[in-house]
């Protein structure tokens, strides 16, 4: 069990977020999509150039740009 | 009975094919007062009902960030919608019960519609419609939008809410002591003061204090600046506090405990799932594919030149019947409208202009239809995912690529769908820079122009000349972008937190109504401004006519010639008649030269030709640029009739014109040059310029795109000229 951000999870692994730590419009948007704490996302895969980041969390899929995935703490279930 | 009902839900929740099959045919589309949002609105009777249906912009939730969200509330509260039917993804419940949340704290009577009930079962997941009916205290229709299935019962229960209204009990969800203790205290000032009450319920206002709304702050501080200062400082100790203890903010703590609300009563029992949450789904299996790192780009460089064939190859029929029409138009009022000034209006100012402009209306439509097919079907999204990373580098959005393929990106497009195909892009300001910037692409207008030049100044590097000169409209268009992006349009990037819709064969129904509400927007702008612009220009170009001493001074050479010509000689080639006729056009010709150098553009032609002097542009070259503003068609043309060389079509590419230009001293391979790239960068013309004012919402962006454009191309047109002066071309 270890947390990392979320910039370095790799592909199809899993993990429950931590923290949150941005604020603001960006905090908001990535809130308001489910992304809080508790929540269990899978790397889904990454854009061609390696960003955006795609996920799913709760049975859809969002994608993030790296930048934004910074301000997310992700406590990981098995290393990959 | 008639009654305003609000259709509500997030993006990708088949709320649109829900409002399509609730309302059929019968709606309409505007825009909410004073912005650009899309307003669609539509009638549904149900036993004696008569439902004004709204459909409300997609959001995921109500703050005051983005223009839609605020949108969709400030109709909430100051509409009074009798019913809201919030629909809900059953196979994305939790995200979707968080905007349900947030209508039940604003004690809004709503009404679920829980849609796509086959795709959750399909994906194992059981829900028990009646306990989260019972648990959420809310009437839940389960409904599949797709085919219309209970579409009925979901009408009448909103029936009963219209029938029965009830006193609003907003929810009341606990935040914590923190939040909890403040909120109590604030609604009850609120509520002593009756601050805001005539709209909003008292604690959602002081909640909205807490999450430091910004237009709820700003109404607050104009109805009483005094309680509004007070409720701030009270957000404020709270705020304080809670980064002090907990390191969180009111508005984080607000959206994670929703969440947490939704979890607990999910959990008791009501939603089951049967097989692991994260698995992949069909979606995912075409994704691993579609954006794969080495196929991605591939298919998407083979979709996007299918979408740009598509448009404007089989747009071609359609394009070519509609030009044929205002061709016989024009020929018969030729034929029947009494020569004079007025003909020249009918036939070159409101046949031409509108024709020119209805000729896109096919175009348009072809466009929208391929456009609505990617974006219905998800592919659009995961565009904007692969190509994100190039475009934010000059602070754009990946949805961007779309209306710069569309406008030329590929030679040949056309900037007027390009512009309005911005339309897919969420994030204003760098919706603002794309649709400013999507002018530069080289369109199918503008290539006659290049081919011209190029034909006569460049014709051993043809191919080279082409791809040089598509490489440098991406280039100035993508810096433009980067220069807007850190001066007028400043601003943070909007953040990309998109949804992956997945993937979903498009209704029939929902693409034609698509494609044909932008079609129409488009149509019937042409018969009203572009009407009066079309008229304008014309004038210009026509007035002050030849003075009557000159006219009959060409009407005596002409009379000459005639008298000349033996009566009744064979019309062979080479005979005296033959020799005559050809006087005669030529003739005309220069009576056209003339009479265009003596009209308001012409004067201001050869006014301009003092400063395009830098340039290397003469006046002839300044008449075809200023025409050129009504369309970039009228370029080649219009230098044909300044050089007197009579109406030219653009499609002949006026090879007589070519070898004029390549033999006259005005012109050099170094003009051709600087003329190529002023065409490529100034004012787009001007029905893109009506499109840019009204997808911006406002005229400053139109008149800034033709001023900025203008002068841009000019400094580099003159750069270019001057520079290659210098070094002795």
């Amino acid at each position: 069990m270890a947390v990392m951000n979320l910039r370095r999870m790799k592909r199809l692994q899993s993990g429950k977020i931590v923290t949150v730590s941005a604020n603001g419009e960006m905090g908001r948007r990535i809130r308001d999509m489910g992304l809080v704490p508790g929540t269990r996302i899978t790397i889904q895969g990454r854009a061609p150039l390696y960003d955006p980041v795609a996920l799913r969390l709760m049975g859809f899929t969002l994608t993030l740009r790296n930048s934004e995935a910074d301000y997310i703490e992700v406590e990981v279930e098995s290393p990959s | 009975m008639n009654a305003t009902v609000a259709l509500a839900g997030n993006p990708n929740s088949g709320k649109t094919t829900l409002f399509n099959s609730l309302t059929g045919a019968h709606q309409h589309v505007g825009n909410y007062p004073g912005v650009t949002v899309e307003k669609k609105a539509g009638i549904c009777r149900l036993n004696g009902f008569r439902f004004n249906i709204v459909d409300l912009p997609g959001t995921y939730s109500l703050t005051a960030y983005s223009l839609e969200e605020v949108v969709a509330r400030n109709f909430l509260v100051s509409e009074k919608p009798a019913a809201v039917i919030n629909i809900l993804d059953a196979s994305n419940l939790e995200r979707n019960l968080y905007l349900t949340l947030q209508f039940m704290e604003m004690g809004l009577p709503i009404c679920i519609a829980l849609n796509m009930m086959d795709v959750a079962k399909h994906r194992g997941i059981r829900i028990d419609v009646a306990a989260l009916s019972k648990a959420l205290n809310v009437p839940i229709i389960p409904i599949i939008a797709r085919n219309g299935q209970g579409k009925q019962e979901l009408l009448e229960a909103v029936g009963r809410i219209v029938q029965q209204p009830i006193e609003p009990t907003p929810k009341v969800i606990s935040y914590g002591d923190d939040i909890d203790g403040a909120v109590v205290e604030m609604a009850r000032q609120i509520q002593d003061q009756a601050f805001l009450t005539d709209c909003y319920q008292a604690r959602w206002t002081a909640l909205k204090y807490l999450e430091k709304d910004e237009e709820i702050l700003k109404q607050g501080r104009c109805c009483n600046p005094a309680l509004s200062e007070a409720l701030e400082q009270r957000a404020g100790l709270v705020s304080e506090h809670l980064r002090k203890t907990l390191n969180t903010y009111p508005e984080a703590m607000i959206a994670d405990q929703r969440y947490g609300y939704i979890q607990s009563i999910l959990r008791q029992g009501i939603i089951r799932f049967r097989d692991d949450r994260q698995r992949q789904f069909i979606s995912d299996h075409i994704d691993r594919i579609v954006v794969n790192r080495f196929f991605g780009p591939l298919i998407m460089l083979a979709v996007l030149f299918g979408l740009y064939q598509f448009t404007f190859s089989y747009s071609e029929i359609p394009v070519g019947l509609l030009e044929r029409f205002f061709g016989w138009l024009g020929a018969l009022a030729d034929v029947y409208v009494p020569a004079g000034p007025l003909k020249s209006l009918v036939v070159a100012g409101v046949i031409n202009g509108v024709g020119g402009v209805l000729g896109f209306v096919p175009l348009i439509m072809f466009m929208f239809f391929g456009i609505a097919l990617l974006e219905d079907s998800g592919y659009l999204a995961r565009v904007a995912f692969m190509l994100d990373r190039v475009f934010r580098i000059f602070g754009l959005h990946g949805s961007s690529v779309m209306a710069f393929i569309v406008s030329g990106g590929i030679a040949g497009g056309c900037a007027v769908p390009g512009v309005m195909a911005t339309r897919t892009l969420k994030s204003r300001r760098e919706r603002l820079a794309t649709l400013l910037t999507v002018p530069f692409m080289n369109c199918g207008a503008k290539l006659p122009v290049f081919a011209l030049l190029v034909g006569a100044f460049f014709h051993r590097q043809q191919a080279l000349m082409m791809f040089v000169i598509t490489l440098v409209a991406w280039l100035g268009a993508l810096l433009v972008a980067k220069l807007l992006r850190i001066t007028v349009v400043r601003g943070p990037a909007t953040p990309f937190v998109m949804e992956l819709p997945p993937y979903r064969v498009p209704t029939l129904k929902g693409l034609a109504i698509h494609t044909w509400e932008r079609t129409w927007q488009y149509a019937k702008k042409a018969g009203t401004v572009i009407l009066g612009v079309s008229i304008l220009l014309w004038a210009m170009m026509s007035f002050p006519t030849l003075p009557a001493s000159q006219q009959q001074n060409f009407q005596a050479r002409r009379q000459a010639l005639l008298q000349s010509v033996p009566r009744n000689a064979a019309g062979m080639p080479g005979s005296p008649a033959e020799t005559v006729r050809r006087e005669l056009a030529r003739l005309d010709n220069q009576q056209a030269e003339t009479a265009l150098r003596y009209s308001v553009a012409g004067r201001l032609g050869i006014a301009l030709e003092r400063v395009s002097r830098w340039a290397g542009f003469d006046w002839r070259t300044n008449i075809a640029l200023i025409g050129g503003f009504a369309a970039k068609e009228v370029i080649v043309s219009t230098l044909g009739t300044a050089y007197a060389l009579g109406r030219l079509s653009p499609e002949d590419q006026g090879q007589p014109l070519s070898q004029a230009l390549a033999q006259s001293p005005a012109w050099s391979p170094l003009a051709a040059l600087s003329v190529i790239l002023f065409v490529m960068f100034y004012a787009p013309c001007f029905v893109s310029v009506i499109c840019i004012v009204r997808e911006s919402g406002h005229w400053k962006w139109g008149a800034f795109s033709m001023a900025f454009n203008t002068v841009l191309a000019f400094a580099l047109a003159t750069v270019v000229f001057q520079g290659g002066r210098l070094l002795g071309f």
